[in-house]
């Protein structure tokens, strides 16, 4: 039955014990320790709602430089292609100027060959001209006097001229 | 390896302290073993802390304890000694006006033949003197006041090292937060609400008091061994804080419902009134009752199976008797914390429903 009665001078003591406990516990370790757990938490969220942010940034970023990227390749491609485009275009002039030029001078000297041949002939009937005189005149001299002679003269003629 | 050993330690004392206690009864009064008295001498409050006696080779008996103060309030008059002059019972202490006797760990007034009057009725013996107002420095008290400055050691230091180091915990900082932690996110918090924090002083002390006073009680010797939260007068006194902060703190909402039901026939609301003002006052009483019982329940058991050595006088229990002990404790060490969380938890809860706020209207 003792067991189950309370005796007054614990219940006293215990209460200004506890009390002053409470009082003492509150306000030098209670505190302190609750706000600088709180703020650690909240310091520890922040840091990763930062990192959280930072992440997205990064991918962001990420996603930037790829466009970039891509954009870089075909702009890359874009100036291959138009180089190369360039570079047809200046060989195919280059070749159209050749050949006119090689035209040209193969109708110059076609030219050149046509007067050089007009020329020559020119100068054969020219030749030919003042033979043809000459032999006539022989002829025409000899022929009063023998009919033999004649042969002789003519031959003799021709042989003196020479075709040069 | 260190906690084993403080551990092995604590269980060798633990034993040799119960075989010290125990033989000396046996050997003192050369009766037969009585296992009750034995139990109830260590469950119950004392005015000196007994620590072992033995017996000189003259035979003669030495008492080694600690003395405490003897506080008493009698006729008027108050008296401050040390529980030494009582000479372990023995002797009368003369205060002038007051005669003080001391038997079985209480105190009375000695009649004027200086003397107990005594009235046995069969097995039963009853004492007719007068009582004083006892407000000793008992055992209990002395164990208190050590475990609470322990506690303010622990947490002031732990508070120092919050400040000094914010970031990681550390040493006893980092044994600890896991359990400030806990009253605060899974007792307090869910009850509640956003008033934890006004709360919180309250509960961490509640909580921390018990588990700490129910872990020096299971260490055997000096530091330790007071029974402390297995007495009913702190149980009850816890339990009155208890009671205090719920209905100190309850809003209109609380009342209204205790008191005047809403929401039902009004021929029903006082006899619903007085079902919910018996509430009130069973809450409490259940978490006295439920502390006490835990922790008494416990050491009963331990002190029981050490018992056992000496009921069969026989050797061969002691390693039975010691692997039970070595169990019993275990539990205990877990009843320890359990009941810490469960007084600390229901305060909460109820706590919690006395401040909540209506969501519903009626």
């Amino acid at each position: 039955m003792e067991l189950v009665t309370p005796g007054i001078g614990l219940i006293f003591w215990t209460t200004i014990i506890f009390l002053i406990l409470m009082l003492v516990l509150g306000k030098f370790a209670w505190k302190p320790i609750n706000k600088m757990i709180s703020d650690r938490n909240q310091s520890i969220e922040d840091a990763l709602n930062m990192a959280e942010k930072a992440r997205e940034e990064m991918k962001e970023l990420k996603a930037g430089n790829e466009k970039i990227m891509a954009e870089a390749r075909i702009e890359r491609d874009n100036i291959l292609k138009e180089a190369k485009e360039l570079k047809d275009q200046i060989v195919a002039e280059a070749k159209k100027e050749a050949g006119k030029e090689v035209e040209k001078l193969k109708k110059s000297a076609s030219m050149e060959i046509a007067a050089q041949k007009a020329a020559a002939v020119e100068e054969i009937r020219n030749q030919v001209l003042d033979l043809s005189v000459l032999v006539a005149e022989k002829v025409i001299r000899r022929e009063v006097k023998d009919k033999n002679a004649n042969q002789v003269l003519v031959d003799d003629i021709l042989k003196d001229v020479k075709f040069n | 390896m260190k906690h084993i050993l403080i551990i092995s330690i604590i269980f060798a004392s633990l034993f040799s302290k119960q075989v010290f206690a125990s033989e000396n009864k046996e050997s003192e009064a050369e009766k037969p073993f009585n296992v009750k008295e034995m139990i109830m001498h260590h469950l119950k409050d004392a005015h000196d802390w007994h620590i072992l006696d033995y017996k000189k080779s003259d035979g003669s008996e030495v008492v080694v304890s600690i003395p405490l103060p003897i506080i008493v309030f009698a006729n008027g008059k108050l008296d401050i000694f040390m529980s030494s002059q009582f000479e372990h019972g023995k002797k009368l202490v003369d205060k002038g006006e007051n005669k003080y006797i001391i038997h079985h760990d209480v105190i009375y007034l000695a009649d004027e033949n200086g003397g107990l009057k005594i009235e046995t009725n069969g097995e039963e013996e009853k004492i007719l003197n007068a009582k004083p107002l006892d407000f000793s420095i008992t055992k209990n008290v002395f164990a208190m006041l050590i475990v609470s400055i322990v506690i303010l050691w622990i947490f002031i230091s732990v508070a120092k090292a919050y400040k000094k180091r914010p970031g990681r915990p550390k040493g006893l900082q980092a044994l600890m937060e896991p359990l400030i932690m806990f009253v605060k996110d899974d007792i307090a918090y869910p009850n509640l609400g956003h008033k934890t924090d006004k709360f919180l002083p309250f509960l961490l002390s509640v909580f921390f008091f018990i588990f700490f006073n129910n872990l020096f009680g299971i260490i055997p010797f000096f530091p330790g061994g007071a029974n402390v939260t297995g007495n009913i007068a702190v149980t009850m006194t816890l339990a009155i804080f208890s009671f205090l902060m719920i209905n100190v703190n309850g809003n209109k909402h609380y009342w209204k419902h205790t008191l005047w039901m809403p929401g039902i026939p009004t021929f029903v609301r006082p006899i619903l009134a007085v079902v919910e003002v018996m509430g009130m006052f069973v809450k409490p009483v259940a978490l006295t009752i439920r502390l006490f019982a835990n922790i008494t329940a416990g050491h009963i058991i331990i002190l029981s199976l050490v018992g056992l050595i000496f009921i069969f006088k026989s050797l061969a229990m002691a390693p039975v008797t010691f692997l039970f002990v070595i169990f019993m404790n275990v539990l205990e060490f877990l009843v320890a914390f359990l009941q810490a969380y469960v007084f600390t938890m229901l305060s909460a809860l109820f706590i919690g429903m006395a401040v909540e706020e209506p969501e519903h209207g009626h």
